[in-house]
């Protein structure tokens, strides 16, 4: 599904080059949960950056469903995340204006669907969202913005999901269940890459990597 | 979920960014329509005021009677002077050569024929006018005839004849043999019409015994300018060579200048009052767009994140202008309404309350609705144009730089 072939990417910065991803290798396949752990500042939002088709490596190759995202247009490239990738993130990025289906809804207007609603309606059950389906994120518990978050990625049946994150400001019960659901999705074929440094990740993943200055290691 | 229920929620939910971006549209709006709609009323009022000035001005020629006099080349002006009727005659026909002409200075020609006489049945001395009316202009475009002719067998009488003799419209008297009905008692005039009876030019030629004779033609001169004399001399010298031309009603001729110099110095303060209007409305436009301009920049930057997120979505960059540039058209459309009604009200009351001015709106040389059409368009563009660098700064953000800085 994702594979990524001796990525590398780097930043100019007031002191030099800064190597944010060193000759990374990595796939993730259907019904995979990849979890890629490491501590902040080892490259992992670069690397979910560059998976979502956010960000041109520098060299190496990326494929996403048998097609290099980089090789698209930039509206070609947004339509193809729009359909193929959910976006989970740590501090959730709901539109703080809009309530909690019309965040789910989101997604609907870079792909517009017939059956939108429905599915938005569906999620909503399928969260525990149905009594805040009128609330906007201020109104709403960290946890209910996380699940916010994860319908809104899931309305259009992405391919994968890409989470960075996603239980940073979660307590215990709210990861574990961020990370249940994440694993329902996997379970009925989707594919995940988590990048994180929560420990218990690994426990729900069916895979992990750890990252440390750039370098998948294990 | 639509673009524009994104652009409705925002609206709703950021009331003061859009509040103060209406806010500044209709200042410029309005400092637009005001000052547009202002002139438009100083411009009909100066319009009205003038022909108003130019109407009463007519009427006073024609009761300070006509501002110039054909008079036979051989007349003894110091004897015309003192009697106020000329000795001399000249043909009747003469009028008619004048009317016939492409002269351009005069409209008006009025042929009579006048003498002293002592009005034998009564032993009383009159000043007999024989006058036929207008003769008319025929290569110019009709005008209301400024004095209107005696019809035969009657007899128009001063305010001091007919008061003397207690005589009365309808009533019927004898000049030197002659029957005639009284036409019209005139008001006291305290000049020598008041001892001046009027009858038909052909009635008044046969008592006389002159028969195809005038000795005067009384003519308006419609440029109304003092200045205009040397030219009416030099046009009637060429048509009548046997005539003088002599200036009477210099009252008129007087009054015929200040009217110009009115609307001359009217005029200038009209142009004034432009010059001031196309300095200030650019400069008030201006800041009102760079107004609207930094109020898109602080909307674009509290949305940075927002916007950032619906990029990575897949929301396309077009989806991202259509929404900001949907944003300004309201602002736009907004302002532009509110301001085109503040203007219209500004100039309204600051014309008819502060100035006087009756001026009705409608008398304007621009429709209303177009005025709104031009304050609602021009605000939407002003509002677009002015929000176009924040929007391009919007669209051109990369989605990336917004997550990696979480």
């Amino acid at each position: 599904m994702l594979e990524f072939k001796n990525i590398n990417r780097w930043f100019d910065g007031p002191e030099g080059k800064v190597t944010a991803l060193d000759e990374v290798c990595l796939s993730v396949s259907p019904g995979e949960f990849l979890a890629v752990r490491g501590p902040s500042g080892c490259g992992k939002t670069t690397l979910l950056l560059i998976a979502g088709g956010l960000l041109r490596p520098n060299t190496g190759q990326v494929s996403l469903d048998g097609h290099d995202p980089y090789a698209l247009s930039p509206e070609m490239r947004s339509k193809m995340r729009a359909s193929m990738i959910g976006f989970v993130f740590q501090q959730f990025h709901l539109i703080p204006y809009l309530t909690v289906q019309q965040n789910i809804l989101a997604p609907s207007l870079a792909l517009p669907a017939k059956g939108a609603d429905q599915r938005a309606k569906e999620l909503l059950s399928r969260f525990g969202l149905d009594d805040r389906a009128g609330h906007v994120p201020a109104q709403l518990s960290t946890g209910q913005r996380q699940r916010t978050a994860l319908a809104r990625a899931l309305l259009n049946k992405p391919k994968i999901i890409l989470a960075d994150e996603p239980t940073g400001n979660l307590d215990e019960g709210n990861a574990d269940i961020v990370f249940g659901y994440l694993s329902q999705y996997v379970a009925e074929g989707g594919c995940v890459l988590l990048v994180t440094h929560d420990v218990r990740a690994a426990a729900h993943a069916t895979r992990t990597l750890q990252m440390v200055d750039g370098r998948i290691i294990q | 979920m639509t673009i524009w229920k994104l652009v409705t929620s925002e609206i709703l939910h950021r009331k003061m960014n859009f509040a103060l971006g209406v806010l500044a549209v209709m200042v410029a709006s309005t400092s637009f329509i005001g000052s547009i709609t202002l002139l438009q009323i100083h411009e009909a009022d100066l319009v009205q005021g003038m022909n108003k000035l130019k109407d009463d001005t007519r009427k006073a020629m024609l009761k300070l009677g006509f501002n110039v006099v054909i008079l036979p080349k051989d007349q003894n002006l110091a004897d015309w002077y003192a009697d106020d009727y000329a000795s001399k005659y000249m043909p009747e026909d003469y009028v008619h050569k004048l009317a016939n002409s492409r002269i351009v200075t005069v409209r008006h020609f009025l042929p009579s024929l006048q003498q002293k006489i002592e009005w034998p049945e009564r032993k009383r001395k009159i000043i007999l006018v024989g006058a036929r009316g207008e003769v008319p202009n025929l290569h110019k475009n009709p005008v209301k005839p400024l004095v209107q002719p005696v019809p035969p067998g009657t007899i128009s009488l001063g305010h001091e004849l007919h008061r003397s003799m207690d005589l009365k419209v309808g009533e019927k008297v004898k000049l030197m043999g002659k029957e005639f009905t009284i036409h019209a008692c005139h008001k006291e005039r305290g000049n020598k019409d008041d001892i001046t009876a009027w009858i038909y030019l052909a009635e008044a030629q046969e008592l006389l015994d002159k028969q195809g004779l005038i000795n005067a033609i009384l003519a308006l001169e419609c440029l109304c300018t003092g200045d205009a004399l040397p030219l009416i001399r030099k046009e009637i010298a060429a048509i009548l060579p046997d005539t003088q031309v002599i200036e009477r009603g210099s009252r008129a001729l007087a009054r015929a200048e200040a009217r110009t110099k009115v609307e001359k110095e009217a005029r200038i303060t009209l142009e004034n009052e432009k010059h001031l209007a196309s300095i200030l409305t650019p400069v008030v436009v201006t800041g009102c767009a760079v107004w609207v301009a930094l109020l898109g920049f602080t909307n674009v930057r509290a949305r940075r994140e927002e916007i950032g997120v619906l990029r990575t979505l897949g929301v396309s960059a077009k989806s991202i202008l259509v929404m900001f540039v949907s944003r300004h058209i309201l602002v736009g459309v907004l302002g532009g309404a509110l301001g085109f009604c503040a203007g219209v009200l500004a100039a309204v009351y600051f014309s008819t309350v502060l100035e006087g001015t009756r001026v009705q709106i409608t008398s304007m040389d621009i429709s209303v609705a177009g005025l709104l059409a031009l304050s609602v368009g021009g605000a939407a563009a002003l509002a677009v144009i002015a929000g176009w660098i924040p929007t391009m700064t919007a669209i051109r953000q990369d989605p990336a730089e917004v997550l990696r800085e979480e």
